[in-house]
């Protein structure tokens, strides 16, 4: 089977910047692959040029083998999930407003969007009756995370993308909300693209590993292979790293 | 009968207002909208405004009256200039409003799937409401105060009884023009403060 997406040569330049040098890699079907790398180092770009967000200065992004500029902007949007770093609620709905969100936009009719959102609640560990009604400001930033996972998975896209979705959260709630997520996709067999800076929660959460390094790509590969990189940058993100880490994988 | 007088004229006075301010939303509210979509129209546009606010209200009036279609005397000139002075607010409010917006919720939306459209209708419109209701509230206080001056050109409403009390020195007059003017501008200071905050959505 063809890869879901493929990035070919992808440059990007925004000014006189270059953001994203001669990137290639592949995300096959039912994979989570996890783009580790500093800050500033170009994940957040990378993941906005697979739904169009950003379109590629030079190369091109294939979505199910078809080239992101050729696609219709708006579809490619709603078919494809998207967790965005920092949340992104929209302040003014409530929770079950902002959840059912693109399955409105899709037209679905409301009795079908209301079950979709109650069954997505309750997968993501937010009761219904408590939470849908709330707004996005009367919750913990873990909660709010939930509700991004929750809205990103509505229309039940076959591709997530997450923006550190973890980002600012204390580490037992990370742990729990990486483990539910953890759920989830093997649950609904979700392919994924999850951008990180985090090594425990790439090598946790990715089936592959891409590490990017100033909008390039120092390092593609397995866990293990991961492991014994010799590269520079990876190397530095071996360091952050305890030794009990290297000996239980 | 001074009773009756201050009644019609009152209503009159609301008239002139009214009739204003609603002309002054439909233009300010759409212009400032698309001023955020357009962004090097807004030197010009509100150039333009801000001019209309520092002329002065009499001379206003002067330079209006020898005009075709918008001048003359009566009702309409008046309510021509009192527009002219309500847009400024109404428009920086919308601008302001919309632009306000925090970029990552404008991100997202797009991110989402909405289209411009919704974009506009569902999330940047509602989110900048209060700003935008802010301004319609302080250029209809204004307005009430300002169309005492209708009545230098014959526009009527309360400022009948204040150039008739200036005329005649007459307090009585005066305050018969002052107070209900204050009264109407104190209350639909409260009741769109009220709008504000029932149709805000956050
Ligand atoms: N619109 C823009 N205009 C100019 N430079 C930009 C723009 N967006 C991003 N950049 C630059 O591109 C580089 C990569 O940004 P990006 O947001 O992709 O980083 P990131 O890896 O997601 O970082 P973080 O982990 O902090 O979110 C940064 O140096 C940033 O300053
Ligand atoms: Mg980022």
């Amino acid at each position: 089977m063809s890869p879901l997406v493929s990035f070919r040569q992808v440059a990007t330049r925004i000014g006189q910047k270059d953001i994203l040098c001669n990137l290639s890699f592949e995300v096959e079907a039912g994979e989570t692959l996890v783009l580790l790398g500093r800050s500033g180092s170009g994940k957040t770009t990378a993941l906005k040029m697979v739904n169009a967000l950003l379109l590629p200065s030079a190369g091109e992004v294939l979505i199910e083998d078809r080239p992101t500029t050729r696609w219709d902007p708006i579809g490619l949007k709603r078919r494809t999930g998207y967790v965005i770093q920092e949340g992104g609620l929209f302040p003014h709905f409530t929770v079950a407003a902002n959840v059912g969100l693109v399955p409105r936009l899709e037209g679905w009719p409301s009795p079908k969007i209301e079950a979709r959102v109650e069954s997505l609640l309750n997968q993501v560990g937010l009761p219904p009756a408590q939470f849908a009604q709330r707004y996005p400001r009367e919750l913990s930033g873990g909660q709010r995370q939930r509700v991004g996972i929750a809205r990103a998975l509505a229309a039940d896209p076959p591709l997530m993308l997450l923006d550190e979705p973890f980002g600012a959260l204390d580490p037992v709630t990370r742990v729990e909300l990486q483990h539910m997520l953890i759920d989830l996709r093997d649950k609904l067999g979700k392919t994924a693209l999850l951008v990180t800076h985090d090594v425990r929660e790439a090598l946790l959460l990715g089936t592959r590993i891409g590490v990017l390094h100033n909008g390039r790509l120092a390092f593609f590969g397995g866990r293990s292979d991961f492991l014994k990189a010799q590269d520079e940058e990876v190397r530095a993100f071996h360091t952050c790293l305890g030794d009990t880490w290297k000996d239980s994988i | 009968m001074l009773a009756r007088d201050i009644v019609d004229l009152t209503l009159e006075h609301l008239y002139l207002v009214g009739v204003s301010m609603g002309i002054a939303a439909s233009l300010a509210i759409p212009v400032g909208i698309l001023l955020t979509r357009r962004m090097f129209l807004q030197r010009w546009v509100l150039g333009f405004a801000n001019v209309m606010q520092t002329v002065p209200s009499l001379a206003l009036f002067g330079f209006l009256i020898p005009l075709p279609f918008l001048g003359g005397i009566g009702k309409h000139t008046a309510i021509v200039a009192l527009v002219l002075y309500a847009l400024l607010p109404i428009l920086r409010n919308t601008l302001t409003g919309i632009l306000a917006v925090d970029p990552t919720v404008r991100e997202s939306a797009v991110a989402m799937g909405m289209t411009g459209r919704q974009l506009l209708w569902e999330v940047e419109l509602p989110l900048a409401t209060r700003t935008i209701l802010a301004g319609v509230r302080i250029a209809t206080v204004t307005t009430i105060g300002t169309a005492t001056i209708a009545a230098a050109i014959g526009g009527g409403g309360l400022g009948v009884f204040i150039f008739r009390g200036l005329a005649s020195v007459d307090t009585t007059l005066l305050l018969a023009g002052a107070v209900p003017a204050a009264l109407i501008a104190v209350a639909a200071d409260r009741g769109l403060e009220w709008v504000e905050q029932k149709l805000s959505p956050v």
